[in-house]
């Protein structure tokens, strides 16, 4: 009896779950700021502001039939007036030369507080401007509490600052370092990207193990390869193989085309690592072991996606950057061949090769990845 | 051959299948074009037809015509303090702060005024501002029974117990009687005489009952939140529970009272209760955690959303650089994050800016977590020093120095 009510109240407290998240979300009740991102380039700058629509309505009652909500109707319909509002207390200047506001979308956006109205802005200088100063006055007159959160890019680097009641006018020096720089950093990212992620690591090294080997006739062992050339040949097929591969999810993923869930992802990579090693030891997978690196590359290019993401790129230097990374994959992925290929062809020839290197080194990496797919995919921790 | 293309085959249908089922959720700032002219984006706190609204409003306007209208501006700056707790919104603190605003920064601003901006200030856990305030408007005018209790309250927060209980002193004759024991007596209950305090305070409720049974609901309902929390450190849960049920009685929304009670609904392993109490007050990010904490207990499905949630709460108030929630975050990552580093390292923070209970007991609670006791030893030291008795606060402690649970 006493189960059976426990069991109702779940129900109802259930139901009321359910209610409260199809509900309206309510406010945070944080204190007020808005988000300021300012993007350089060339003498234009790109602008974003989100303002909250609470904020908004405390000064121009954006609420013309004053029921408690703001709709796109009552917003869209004073969209001049809050654009005035914003230029009026905006201004961003190069040296001497004002970088007039001309305001070119309207559209909202969900913080984690409630709704904002986004304003956007094409701001032109007169040049290209070597520093930004940047005059926030936003609110100060009615809510001295009130922050600014701004983001500046200029392309070779982001800055955050912070506009409040005492500190209202900020400057920001340009970087002198542009796409070049970007590029290399990028490149940096990507080399360390193959030294940090052992998952990715190993799995290229399960790859390696067997290519100074050949499968004899039998297909139920292994011997070591005559030459040096078609050790070459196979390795270099399977990383470039495995580079286009992983170039072609990442970009899609980066670019918004195509997104994976983390885990998702993650457990495959993990199970891909698992393949490539037991494939040394029992062969899933023909000869040609190219093919299954770039299909295996494709899933691993969506976890490179996420490496990437969290740095939260400007959208206008993706290209770089993205070119970038799959550069610095590839020269990283290249440092380890390059390392691993003359170590290995030299002892090629001893049994220790075959049995420790491939079959143990290929039995330890998929034990290690089986553990990874188990806490991946079911979120837990084995170790 | 054939094998590699079964290998192409299924990596290709595992990734279409992916993208079909399991498409990431958008991203919550992704800017949007709302197609129809009726969704609403925003319900506003309060409507315009609210008669303190429209006050708000009346006064605003008035001080508008009159910007040097000492009075106007009080008067406005103390209903947006008011409205800033009953909301729990602290945007009228903002706000209050700008009806002040001719005053603020004045060298020497009328006494009314300090005591506004330490009210002000202390909410933003500007305690040492505060209090300077607070001890420059007793020095011009000693019978100020708000600064005095104001400065108690800011005083026991910072863990100075004997300043805070000699601030009480004044209010013997400066206050209500009912007032002057809730200011003793919730300074005695952590500093080891927790039982005399509790007796001592539930007779005054009754007396003050008897004689004024619908005045002063605010002192009463205070009084009775004192009275549950006093409870507490004697470990007596059930009249901890009564009192905190008479101070709702008072006021059902009071976001203090129902943190306190949830915590302890949440202690005794009543989760369901507790999530019952705080639902639909996703609004404020402590009622929020303690949501969200009864649902992870019970296993609730909105656990994660919640949790989710208020990790971005947190996200943004970093971005505008306040640290006013460093205990409630503390908790966060301890008890729903599992993280233990961070939620120490966050109550040790938390630790040189306040010192009530739930600021030891988290302290002590990340220290045994992340096998670090050395990190709490200032708690432990308070605790000897002050003898708060709290058990469950008493048995951290005890974990901490025996190295066993």
């Amino acid at each position: 009896m006493k189960r059976r009510e426990g069991a109702r109240r779940a129900i109802a407290l259930l139901a009321f779950a359910l209610v409260a998240l199809v509900a309206w979300p309510a406010h945070a009740h944080k204190p007020s700021d808005s988000y300021l991102t300012l993007v350089a380039v060339g003498s234009r700058i790109d602008v974003r502001w989100d303002i909250a629509l609470r904020d908004l309505d405390n000064v121009m009652a954006l609420d013309r039939d004053a029921n408690g909500t703001i709709t796109w109707g009552e917003l869209r319909a004073r969209r001049d007036d809050v654009t005035a509002l914003a230029r009026e207390r905006l201004t961003v200047r190069s040296g001497d030369d004002a970088c007039p506001l001309n305001a070119t979308r309207l559209e909202v956006a969900d913080h984690s507080d409630g709704a904002y109205a986004v304003l956007r802005f094409d701001a032109v200088c007169p040049s290209e401007p070597r520093a930004l100063d940047v005059d926030y006055e936003l609110f100060f007159d009615v809510d001295p509490q009130h922050h600014g959160i701004a983001r500046i890019d200029d392309g070779a680097g982001t800055r955050t600052a912070i506009f409040t009641f005492a500190d209202r006018r900020q400057r920001f020096e340009r970087s002198t370092l542009g796409r070049a720089h970007q590029l290399g950093a990028a490149i940096r990212l990507g080399i360390g990207h193959i030294f940090s992620g052992i998952d990715h690591l190993l799995f290229l090294i399960a790859l390696l193990l067997p290519s100074v080997l050949v499968r004899k006739g039998d297909r139920r062992g292994w011997e070591p390869v005559g030459r040096w050339r078609p050790a070459l040949m196979d390795v270099l097929k399977i990383v470039t193989a495995f580079t286009v591969a992983h170039s072609i999810t990442l970009s899609l993923s980066a670019l918004g085309v195509l997104r994976l869930p983390s885990r998702f992802v993650e457990s495959g990579i993990a199970a891909s690592v698992v393949l490539a090693a037991i494939n040394n030891v029992v062969p899933i997978l023909e000869e040609d072991r190219w093919t299954a690196a770039f299909a295996l590359g494709l899933l691993h290019g969506f976890g490179f996606s996420a490496t990437l993401m969290d740095l939260g790129l400007p959208r206008q230097n993706l290209v770089v950057t993205l070119f970038g990374f799959n550069v610095g994959v590839e020269l990283g992925q290249m440092c380890v061949v390059a390392v691993f290929l003359p170590l290995a062809y030299l002892v090629r020839r001893t049994v220790a090769y075959r049995r420790v290197a491939l079959l143990g080194g290929s039995v330890a990496i998929a034990g290690v990845a089986t553990v990874w797919l188990i806490e991946r995919a079911f979120a837990l921790k084995v170790f | 051959m054939k094998r590699s293309y079964v290998v192409f085959g299924a990596t290709g249908a595992l990734i279409v299948v992916g993208a079909i089922f399991f498409r990431p959720p958008a991203s919550a700032d992704v800017p949007r074009l709302p197609a129809d002219d009726a969704e609403i984006l925003e319900r506003l706190p309060m409507r315009s037809s609210d008669p303190r609204e429209r006050e708000r409003l009346r006064l605003h306007d008035a001080l508008v015509a009159h910007p040097d209208d000492l009075g106007t501006a009080l008067t406005l700056a103390r209903l947006d303090i008011q409205l800033s707790r009953a909301r729990s919104d602290p945007r009228y603190l903002g706000y209050a702060q700008a009806a002040l605003g001719a005053w603020w920064e004045l060298p020497s601003a009328p006494s009314d005024v300090l005591v506004l901006r330490a009210t002000i200030r202390q909410s933003s856990h500007d305690f040492d501002g505060a209090l300077a305030d607070l001890d420059r408007v007793l020095a011009i005018d000693p019978d100020d029974a708000q600064a005095w209790i104001t400065r108690s309250v800011v005083l026991a927060v910072r863990g100075r117990y004997e300043e805070a209980k000699a601030s009480c002193q004044p209010l013997a004759r400066l206050a209500p009687e009912l007032v002057f024991t809730v200011c003793e007596t919730s300074i005695d209950a952590v500093s080891g005489s927790a039982g005399p305090a509790y007796d001592r305070l539930s007779m005054s409720i009754r007396r003050s009952r008897r004689v004024s049974a619908n005045e002063d609901a605010d002192e009463r309902e205070w009084a009775s939140s004192t009275l549950g929390e006093i409870a507490l450190r004697r470990g007596r849960d059930d009249d901890a529970e009564s009192a905190f049920s008479a101070a709702l009685a008072i006021d059902p929304d009071d976001a203090y009272v129902l943190a306190a009670y949830a915590d302890l609904l949440i202690d005794r392993g009543r989760p369901a209760e507790a999530m019952k109490l705080v639902a639909g007050r996703t609004d404020n990010d402590g009622l929020l955690l303690r949501l969200a904490l009864a649902e992870a207990k019970a296993h609730a499905p909105a656990a994660a959303t919640h949790s989710e949630m208020l990790g971005a709460r947190f996200e943004a108030s970093h971005l505008r650089g306040d640290t006013v929630h460093r205990r409630e975050e503390a908790r966060f990552e301890l008890e729903l994050k599992g993280d233990a580093r961070a939620a120490l390292a966050l109550a040790r923070a938390n630790w040189d800016v306040q010192r009530e209970p739930w600021d030891v007991r988290v302290l002590l609670a990340s220290a045994v977590a992340a096998g670090e006791p050395g990190t709490a030893a200032p708690a432990l030291a308070f605790l000897d020093e002050h003898h708060l008795e709290d058990p469950r606060i008493r048995a951290l402690a005890a974990r901490l120095r025996g190295g066993a649970p």
